[in-house]
């Protein structure tokens, strides 16, 4: 038994010298993957409606994004449209979406979605108009981004 | 020189650096993930095809500038759309459109009052939702919500009855592993309760 024992004692301990090493990996990987693809916004930051019966959006590189919602500037009033980096009209709609279909492999052009990230104060009148506009060119999936929860007083006064 | 041995810096604590980091970097990324109400918009066409839909089949809800809603000439609140159009979609009081060539069948799976004086059937049953220009999107988005909500709980309670599980469960099952039987079961839910939104121009 005391062969055994003997044999014990000389274990090692394990070297942590290389933990750095691969923490750092994990590091270097999430800040690589990370994108951090955050249009800058134009408009004041859309405060979204809540909703309960939501659905993920999948396919995220097949949604294209329209942001409505009060300018910045509050002595302008009426709500503005900001599609990428600038702010445009209703009319601008269909060739945005022109854009963002010739960056898509055609036979992903029908699976593409529409987001409509508005605000809460904006008017139905600016929604509807857009809805409109992307009929006419025949993009017909959207979505009305919203936040999930199930209070949804806040959505109206 | 007097120092010429330099201890080794002990690179223990180097670890809990890097952990640091990384820490820092999962939580301040948030990968935003978009979710809403997912809508199909309708076709656009040239012909205009007049269909002559009865009064009864229609729910009319209609939302003025002042965020007010009337559904069926009556004022409501929001959180009683979601009854009243359960009650309206599931009334089942007739017979269904003729598929076909065949006539329609009495809707059998309907558990509501079978009222002659509301809808038909659920694949009759049109919600039509209308809204002023002046609605405040919220307010828009909140009725859309319990439209929703209508179907989605009448699929749910459908679901359950037939399969034991409900449309949201399904729905969940196929994304992890689409399969052509549950596929048939969402399709053959979606038919028995289908979505008919109509929103006419808005009042100006």
């Amino acid at each position: 038994m005391s062969k055994f024992k003997k044999k014990k004692k000389g274990l090692p301990a394990i070297s942590t010298a290389s933990l750095p090493d691969i923490v750092f990996m994990l590091l270097f990987f999430f800040m690589v993957s990370t994108t951090m693809r955050e249009t800058d916004l134009l408009i004041k930051k859309p405060a979204l409606p809540v909703a309960s019966e939501v659905k993920k959006l999948e396919l995220k590189s097949l949604v294209s994004t329209i942001y409505v919602g009060k300018s910045k500037d509050s002595r302008i009033s009426g709500d503005k449209i900001q599609v990428n980096d600038k702010i445009v009209e209703v009319k601008d709609i269909p060739s945005f979406i022109f854009s963002e279909r010739a960056l898509r492999k055609e036979d992903e052009v029908k699976f593409m979605t529409t987001s409509i990230k508005a605000d809460k104060e904006a008017s139905v009148g600016t929604i509807l108009d857009i809805k409109e506009q992307l009929r006419d060119i025949n993009a017909l999936k959207i979505s009305f981004s919203t936040s999930k929860g199930s209070d949804l007083r806040g959505n109206y006064k | 020189m007097a120092r010429r041995e330099i201890g080794e810096i002990n690179a223990g604590s180097m670890a809990d650096i890097a952990f640091l980091l990384l820490i820092f970097f999962l939580v301040t990324t948030t990968m935003d993930v978009d979710s809403g109400i997912a809508r199909k918009l309708p076709e656009k066409t040239d012909q205009q095809s007049d269909v002559i839909v009865k009064e009864k089949n229609v729910l009319d809800i209609v939302v003025n500038r002042n965020n007010q809603l009337l559904v069926e000439n009556e004022y409501v609140k929001v959180t009683d759309v979601k009854r009243l159009a359960m009650k309206f979609i599931d009334n089942g009081g007739g017979l269904g459109t003729p598929i076909d060539g065949k006539p329609g069948e009495p809707c059998d799976y309907c558990g509501g009052d079978k009222d002659p004086n509301s809808s038909d059937h659920p694949s009759k049953a049109i919600i039509s939702l209308q809204s002023d220009r002046g609605t405040s999107y919220g307010m828009y988005i909140s009725v859309q919500n319990e439209i929703e909500g209508a179907y989605n709980e009448l699929r749910n309670k459908l679901s359950k009855r037939l399969y034991g599980r409900t449309y949201d469960e399904l729905l969940n099952d196929y994304k992890d592993n689409p399969s052509k039987s549950l596929q048939e079961k969402i399709d053959n839910l979606k038919d028995k309760y289908p979505q008919i939104i109509t929103e006419p121009e808005p009042i100006k």
